[in-house]
């Protein structure tokens, strides 16, 4: 196979590419000695972490780095046998978006929102192809209809935020297909996509691909997209490659330590054997909660439409249990998590902690309640104030409530502790830790008022996944130790498989499925359930036995 | 664990003050906005040492010229002040004015700003109409009126040019506020029980402040020039001597005595000049992402 993959000719080969970093930086080089090559009609994916450097190859190949500060220091890259390096700007210009493009990962940021996808298709064809007015326009067609767009007619007319995601995103591969390039460098094209629209997506590049016979360079940091889509796989870190191989090897048969862990960290698909079911006590309740949003009109433009986010949600969560909170963007979940800690306030319904309904509180009474049910939030960059030492940060919640502010002082860094950070964190500001050390002073803070409910609100979606699996491990830990009760929200049926003990499941407001995580895993009833499941990327992979001390 | 572990800490960071300068000396110009502006600062502390009279007496012969009389060397007036002392202590009156009108306007901009943009709706639109009524009439013509009616003690004078400039700094401030309190970290505080005043005064006005800050700078400069501009057209306190009414005296013999208008005219130039030199060292330590 490794032989095959030698003798045909590279649409694309790296060198031992280096990638200078600014003096200062954490490492002298962004990319240390990358080799690589893309065969015609393989899908090559770039797999790491954050900051690995994945997405600077991608810049290197198009020659698009923010030189001066970074640049190619060494090494060569060739494309179709031409150096791209030595290139002119202007021969790149004519490679780019022609015989290189490209796929970015936020088709919303991508797209220029004051122009019509017709004329955004046209603008590159304009570019490229010496054809009329009227062929460029039946060609953009074609394209659109390619890439499986359901009214192409009414696509090519439309602005960017008149279509879905999903939509958007076939419309960039449709952009990036345009020209029939040899290669595409897809930048973690499905990461900002809910998971059904994510399959049908790698789909869509796949079989385009197999039809067009085109090399494709795509980065992710997701082993299931992975294994859904990879021919061969490049597993970077820092910088360097640490394993490559053939798809199967790699994800099946890692060799080095470090791709194990990865892939070790990946949370399992089946859930953990079913505890047995618990009659401890409802701790929270939720009955018919209903939310309705509302745009508020100017003076002169009147009231504009409603959106119903929830409506008629009921739940009951159990002492020391997990409930999972499922569903895809849009599906209300994360107002559920807003509406039970009264961050919003619901339309109509109740939410009884211990039996005190939280929705009927007075102001006041509501700010005594909440040291009973606490939050861990989406965003560990956002929901530290910046401003704050540590230290201060974990110790607010006692403070407010009546604590003496030394003993509160005190107590934080023993909690500091209980969540694996060294106590000399105290004293430090939020942006001096990395993104899995700040969910951890997160769930600090939360921990800090000693909480009968902690309510977490996609904790580890904006974390790398090895960070991830400790986070969430950590969490369960907790859980456990100080039979806390859990309701998290959550759009990723890995980790929910993982963590909860029953789950429910949510489509436009309303819930679709419920039940122990087992039996919804193993045997979903609802269709729609049954899409999720089947969409997850990679769920025919099972990651090998993993070493137990790995992660 | 040891392959990816996460919980290891970076190495510690310099402390913010340190960060700070290292940013704010980058820039040259900001360099010699805080050389200038200490200058002026040293100018009103030392004031009573180098002339320890009343700046207004009679120290010379009328219309003397700079450099001639050791005993004026910046020449006198045509009523014989001595404008070397006269200088020095307009320093202190423009550094006072410029000061607490910043003061007041920062203080009223601040609490409107920040109740209109926290709390929305038709707090919102009542405070904001009020504001644009304001906006509305021209600053120096509200001044003029505002002076008219409390008349041209220097205490009233400094109030009316605060009163005239916070409707910048209350949109500023609201902008802020309305993109910060939807922030999670406001959500998180106010999930542990903190209590409205404490949100937008302990939360959110802090991470509020940079650019208030650098538009202090920018107020405390107009601050200095409507003072200027009121000395200038006579309604300066006239018991105090300030840049403004030298110039407004010295208008009258601008073609014979030139140098009565231009020397405190030169003062206010540099002054106005080392705020806005200030401003934007601030600036771009406060804000280094803008420039990037």
């Amino acid at each position: 196979m490794s032989q095959d993959r030698q003798d045909t000719a590279p649409i694309l080969e790296i060198r031992d590419l280096k990638i200078a970093l600014p003096e200062g930086s954490d490492r002298p080089f962004a990319l240390d000695g990358l080799s690589l090559r893309v065969n015609p009609g393989e899908i090559v994916c770039m797999v790491g972490e954050s900051g690995s450097g994945k997405s600077l190859s991608a810049g290197a190949v198009m020659r698009l780095l923010p030189e001066p500060h970074v640049y190619v220091a060494d090494g060569s890259i060739h494309f179709e046998g031409d150096d791209l390096l030595a290139k002119s700007e202007a021969e790149m210009r004519g490679i780019r978006g022609n015989r290189i493009s490209m796929i970015f990962q936020e088709p919303m940021t991508a797209l220029n929102p004051q122009k019509t996808v017709g004329w955004q298709i046209d603008e590159v064809l304009k570019l490229h192809m010496p054809a009329k007015r009227a062929e460029r326009r039946k060609h953009a067609l074609d394209m659109l209809a390619r890439v499986q767009i359901p009214d192409p007619e009414s696509a090519y007319n439309a602005y960017p935020h008149q279509i879905s995601g999903g939509q958007r995103q076939r419309v960039m591969i449709a952009m990036a297909l345009a020209l029939s390039p040899r290669l595409m460098i897809a930048d973690e094209p499905t990461t900002a996509l809910d998971v059904t629209t994510q399959l049908q997506i790698l789909k869509l590049i796949r079989e385009l691909q197999r039809e067009d016979g085109a090399g494709i360079l795509f980065i992710t940091h997701d082993f299931g997209v992975v294994a859904e889509i990879a021919d061969h796989v490049v597993v970077l870190r820092h910088g360097e490659v640490v394993e490559q191989g053939p798809a199967a090897q790699v994800l099946n048969d890692p060799r080095h330590p470090y791709t194990q862990a990865l892939i070790a960290s990946v949370p399992d698909l089946a859930p953990p054997a079913p505890k047995p079911l618990s009659d401890s006590p409802v701790v929270l309740k939720g009955t018919g909660l209903k939310k309705t949003f509302a745009a508020r009109g100017g003076l002169l433009t009147g009231k504009r439409k409603a959106v119903t986010a929830v409506k008629d949600l009921s739940f009951a969560l159990r002492r020391g249990e997990t409930l999972g909170v499922v569903g895809e963007s849009g599906s209300g979940k994360t107002t559920v998590s807003r509406l039970v800690t009264r961050l919003l306030e619901a339309d109509s319904g109740a939410v009884e902690l211990d039996g005190a309904d939280l929705l009927a509180c007075t102001p006041a009474q509501m700010r005594a309640m909440r040291k009973n049910i606490q939050m861990v939030f989406q965003d560990p960059m956002a929901s530290l104030n910046p401003r704050k030492r540590v230290v201060d940060l974990i110790a607010q919640g006692p403070i407010v409530h009546g604590a003496n502010p030394a003993e509160a002082r005190e107590n934080a860094r023993e909690l500091l502790e209980l969540v694996e950070l060294s106590p000399a964190a105290a004293n430090r500001f939020p942006h001096e830790f990395s993104g899995g050390q700040r969910q951890r002073i997160g769930i600090a803070r939360a921990l800090a008022l000693e909480p009968k409910v902690i309510v977490a609100d996609e904790p580890v979606s904006a974390l790398d996944v090895s960070v991830q699996a400790q986070v969430l491990k950590l969490l369960a830990d907790l859980r456990d130790r100080m039979n806390l009760s859990l309701l998290f929200v959550t759009h990723d049926l890995r980790v929910a498989a993982q963590l909860c003990d029953s789950v429910i499941v949510m489509q436009k407001g309303e819930i679709v499925e419920s039940g122990t995580a087992a039996e919804v895993f193993t045997n979903p009833q609802h269709p729609y359930t049954q899409t999720l499941m089947s969409s997850i990327p990679g769920r025919d992979w099972t990651p090998p036995v993993r070493n137990t001390d790995a992660a | 664990m040891s392959i990816i572990d996460d919980t290891r800490l970076r190495p510690a960071e310099p402390s913010r003050a340190v960060v700070f300068w290292n940013r704010y000396r980058r820039n040259r110009a900001a360099l010699l906005g805080l050389v200038l502006f200490a200058v002026v600062v040293l100018m009103a502390l030392t004031a009573g040492l180098v002339d320890p009279g009343d700046p207004l007496r009679r120290a010379g012969a009328p219309l003397t010229a700079p450099f001639v009389d050791m005993a004026t060397p910046l020449g006198t007036d045509q009523l014989g002040r001595d404008i070397l002392s006269g200088l020095f202590y307009g320093a202190r009156i423009s550094l006072l004015v410029g000061v607490v009108a910043t003061l007041v306007a920062i203080a009223i901009g601040v609490v409107i700003g920040a109740l209109a943009g926290y709390f929305g709706g038709w707090v919102d639109d009542v405070l904001m109409r009020i504001t644009e009524a304001f906006q509305t009439i021209p600053n120096f013509v509200l001044l003029l009126t505002l002076v008219a009616i409390l008349g041209s003690k220097i205490e009233w004078i400094t109030l009316a040019i605060g009163i005239v400039s916070w409707t910048a700094p209350a949109r500023m401030v609201r902008a802020e506020f309305m993109s910060l309190r939807n922030r999670e970290f406001v959500d998180a505080a106010r999930n542990l029980g903190v209590s409205n005043t404490s949100l937008i005064f302990r939360e959110i006005l802090p991470n509020a402040l940079p650019p208030i800050i650098v538009y202090a700078s920018v107020i405390m400069a107009l601050s200095i020039l409507l003072e200027s501009a009121l000395a200038f057209l006579g309604l300066g306190d006239p018991n105090y001597a300030s840049w403004g009414n030298m110039i407004g005296q010295g208008r009258a013999v601008l073609r014979t005595a030139w140098y009565c208008a231009a020397i405190p005219g030169i003062a206010i130039v540099l002054t106005v000049l080392s705020f806005s030199l200030l401003g934007e060292g601030l600036n771009d330590a406060l804000n280094p992402r803008q420039k990037q």
